[in-house]
């Protein structure tokens, strides 16, 4: 496995967030995390990169427990992070926010270089000067993505990466998606959206208050629609 | 003509070391958050160790050589500050941060008079530079004209260092977000470390670049760092060209000031740091800062009033305070005294900070002031005593009223620096209107009536207003308008959303911090008999700093045990000891890494442990409070 997940339970001061969290990802798949507004998606993985400091649990990322380690080397171990507010840096250029994320070449992982991240967001190659705080939500999206795999990273967790955008940044978003899993790296991607979600994932594990309440195949959850309808808003 | 260009030149030559000093404060602020109240203590280091340096070792490259290592061997010491004891509370409250470089700066303090002697050093003059050039008559020391190129030069390679390095590329994220530039597996803590290497290393730079112009001694930390918070404030905090251009502009008010407004020279810089602030908070260069995200759940026991069996306690305990003059000497009265009024202060600055959310840099002028009007009152008006003390809280109130009405408009670090220089006016003015105030021989001969003048008289009264505002102040807490204010320091723009007038509620509340304040000055001016500029200056402002969080900041009345430890400690040490700054500095240095929470804050944690067993992940313990999504 990728990256396992074991019995993860995070608190935000005296709130109990994350109940028993589990759940696994193999070798080059895109598993998606689904779960409504506040289920507990970014917690979850700002817990699984050491940014919830209340966290307790087992995180095993390519055989090795990393539950213990701080965010930077969570994260020079090849696991990226994209978090769902974008938070790049305003003040930064496109160029420097790419620099920022650079991390040496990795034996296991796909290698990013600057140029393959412009054919892959065609859009960012063309403002390499522009302070990151005027773009648009769809470049800055794009930008979060790519700089993290400056790090060569051989999986991301991708939080929300639709939300917000139109139609049209969505579809590009779900070719660069696709293009990164052809590459090698593995993906675990929080959503909302089922239909995102289905055009993009192998397996689907659904979140609710906090805890996993369905883990299987996108096969598997469309036989149950009872299950998608109690915990997705459609 | 010539003699306005030569004097031109000169500012631009003070403001080489201005603009250094600023430059290194402004940067480890940008990324630590840091107010890092030692950067004078580094740069006075620096000037001590360039000294001993350029002494032992000859020629001129011994001269150059030793100002450079100099600059490195304090760096070296602020890494070391910084792996020992900044790392340690990076997560605290931010005012935590500057109480333990205020710690770390009293320290130094002792230390350097403890190895240098308390004498000034005058130092050698540069090689290569010792002579003067003729300006149509006038000489300019070539010395100036040295630091007058230099000051550009290093903001070139600042500039080139944050714009073109991969290291000035990562800075300048941590700026912005720091938790982003880790989950991007950027090792923080050596970035910090890095970045407070640098700031010290220019403040150090520009402390030893002095020798030549000005003698080495013990005060010049607090000297240059009141400047350069202005000069921070002014150009905008975390900007080096803001540095540059506000280290510029003070530098020529300081040196025309003299000749054109020689009777306000002092106030200068501070009203156009306050006029900077009231038009562009966040500097020339600055940029507005994003509402800081706020850690939900910072005061993690919700304040409640007494139970009775608290308030029997206190009674009792204000029962023993009163029976000190069955069995102590004048001497402790006095000190006793002393202590009430101190507790008043602290109790009302602990009112505006902890309740209201608002750090005040500059207390001690409302204090102060309270102090002035008793003694306008009695030595001009020859009013009784009780009316003095009645009326003379007033001119507190109103400074307070005028300043507040300001300050309030600001917020965070900002508002604490235009506090900071409100203080400052109204100590210039205290200072240099000497027809009025007597200036720096103050007004004496302030004494109390014969009903207050034994010990134990003023003793029991200064006790009894002590116990009498702290109770109202807390009744206060507990009350509707204490509900407002509490509200306005969580969530300003949710209290706004609600219909409360948030800007009111602050600057009442500030109001009634200085009034109260001014009822301690006036109690002090009779104690000492006699009122000085420095009962509204610095050291004051930031004694009532370090008693509020002592305390405790997230405590409803942790400052009156903050009060009471600070300044007996303060007063027995100074008895005890010659180096009670170095013991003192380190006291407060030890009670922000072992007691964050302040002695009544870690008092409550106790008991609140004792209670119940911790829960599970014991959220108390947890140093780094996350914020909730």
């Amino acid at each position: 496995m990728k990256l396992t997940v074991e019995g993860l339970n995070s608190h935000y001061g005296p709130a109990h967030i994350l109940f028993d969290i589990g759940f696994e990802v193999g070798e080059g798949e895109v598993v998606a995390l689904l779960g409504r507004n506040g289920a507990g998606k970014s917690t979850t993985f700002r817990s699984i990169v050491g940014l919830v400091a209340q966290r307790s649990g087992r995180i095993m990322f390519e055989g090795k427990d990393v539950s213990a380690k701080p965010t930077h080397e969570i994260v020079r171990e090849g696991l990226g992070y994209v978090p769902e507010e974008r938070r790049i840096f305003t003040d930064l250029t496109v160029e420097e926010n790419l620099e920022v994320g650079k991390q040496p070449k990795r034996p296991n992982a796909p290698y990013w270089t600057r140029e393959k991240l412009f054919t892959l967001f065609p859009n960012l190659g063309e403002m390499k000067n522009r302070p990151g705080g005027r773009m648009s939500g769809g470049e800055q999206q794009m930008l979060t993505i790519a700089r993290t795999l400056m790090g060569n990273p051989s999986l991301v967790l991708l939080d929300e990466p639709s939300e917000g955008l139109s139609p049209k940044i969505v579809e590009q978003m779900v070719d660069a998606i696709l293009t990164m899993k052809k590459e090698g790296v593995s993906i675990v991607v929080s959503e909302q959206n089922l239909h995102f979600a289905r055009l993009i994932s192998d397996r689907a594990y659904i979140i609710e208050r906090g805890r996993i309440c369905f883990g299987g195949t996108m096969a598997e959850l469309d036989a149950r629609p009872d299950i998608r309808d109690a915990h997705l808003s459609l | 003509m010539a003699f306005y260009v030569v004097q031109f030149l000169t500012g631009l030559a003070s403001a080489a070391s201005l603009f250094l000093v600023a430059s290194g404060l402004s940067i480890i602020f940008g990324v630590t958050r840091i107010v890092n109240f030692a950067h004078g203590a580094f740069y006075m280091i620096g000037a001590y160790i360039a000294f001993t340096l350029t002494e032992r070792l000859s020629g001129a490259f011994g001269f150059w050589g030793s100002i450079v290592l100099a600059a490195i061997a304090v760096a070296l010491i602020g890494v070391l500050v910084e792996m020992v004891l900044l790392r340690r509370i990076y997560h605290a409250p931010e005012l935590f941060q500057l109480l333990a470089t205020f710690g770390l700066t009293l320290m130094v303090e002792d230390l350097v008079v403890l190895i240098w002697g308390p004498d000034d050093l005058v130092g050698r003059r540069a090689p290569g530079f010792r002579g003067a050039i003729d300006f149509f008559g006038q000489n300019i020391p070539s010395y100036d004209l040295f630091l007058i190129v230099l000051s550009p030069v290093v903001l070139g390679i600042l500039w080139l260092l944050f714009q073109r390095t991969r290291w000035g590329v990562l800075v300048r994220a941590a700026t912005q977000d720091r938790d982003m530039v880790a989950a991007l597996g950027v090792n923080q803590k050596w970035l910090f470390t890095s970045v407070f290497a640098v700031g010290v290393f220019l403040a150090a730079l520009g402390g030893a670049l002095q020798i030549p112009r000005d003698a080495v001694h013990h005060a010049m930390d607090l000297r240059i760092i009141v400047e350069v918070f202005v000069v921070v404030v002014i150009g905008g905090l975390g900007s080096i060209v803001g540095a540059f251009v506000a280290a510029v502009l003070v530098s020529e008010l300081n040196a025309f000031g003299i000749l054109i407004f020689p009777k306000i020279s002092i106030i200068l810089v501070f009203l156009v740091m306050a006029v900077v602030l009231i038009v562009r908070p966040w500097g020339l260069f600055g940029k507005p800062e994003a509402p800081a995200r706020k850690t939900p759940g910072l005061t993690v026991n919700p304040w409640r009033p007494l139970t009775s069996n608290e308030r029997l306690m206190a009674l009792a305990a204000l029962v023993v305070a009163a029976t000190l003059p069955l069995f102590a000497g004048n001497y402790a009265l006095t000190v006793g005294s002393e202590i009430a009024i101190f507790v008043i202060f602290a109790v009302s600055l602990h009112f505006l900070m902890s309740v209201g959310g608002l750090a005040s840099f500059g207390h001690a002028a409302y204090f102060g002031l309270g102090a002035y009007g008793v003694a306008f009152l009695a030595k001009m008006a020859g009013l009784p005593m009780i009316v003095c003390l009645l009326l003379g809280p007033l001119l507190g109130c109103m400074g307070a009223a005028v300043f507040g009405f300001f300050a309030v408009q600001l917020s965070g670090v900002y508002f604490a620096m235009l506090t900071l220089a409100f203080a400052q006016i109204v100590w210039s003015i205290a200072f240099q209107w000497v027809s009025v105030t007597g200036g720096d021989n103050g007004i004496l001969g302030v004494w109390p009536e014969r009903w207050a003048a034994s010990p134990s008289h003023f003793y029991w009264l200064a006790l009894g207003v002590a116990a009498l505002v702290t109770v109202a102040l807390r009744a206060m807490v507990f009350s509707p308008f204490g509900y407002a204010l509490r509200a306005t320091r969580d969530s300003l723009l949710r209290t706004e959303a609600i219909g409360i007038n948030a800007k009111r509620i602050q600057w009442t509340a500030f109001v009634i911090a200085g009034t109260t304040a001014g009822i301690g000055g006036a109690l002090f001016a009779y104690l000492k008999g006699s009122v000085f500029p420095d009962n509204l200056g610095i050291s004051l402002s930031v004694d009532a700093l370090v008693m509020v969080l002592l305390g405790g900041v997230e405590t409803v009345s942790g400052a009156v045990i903050g009060a009471i430890v600070y300044k007996a400690l303060n007063i027995w040490l100074v008895s005890q000891t010659d180096l009670s700054k170095l013991v003192l500095g380190g006291f407060i240095v030890l009670i922000v890494v072992v007691f964050p929470k302040g002695i009544v804050g870690m008092l409550e944690m106790l008991a609140q442990r004792r209670r119940k067993a911790s829960p599970p992940g014991s959220p108390l313990l947890a140093k780094p409070i996350e914020s909730a999504e």
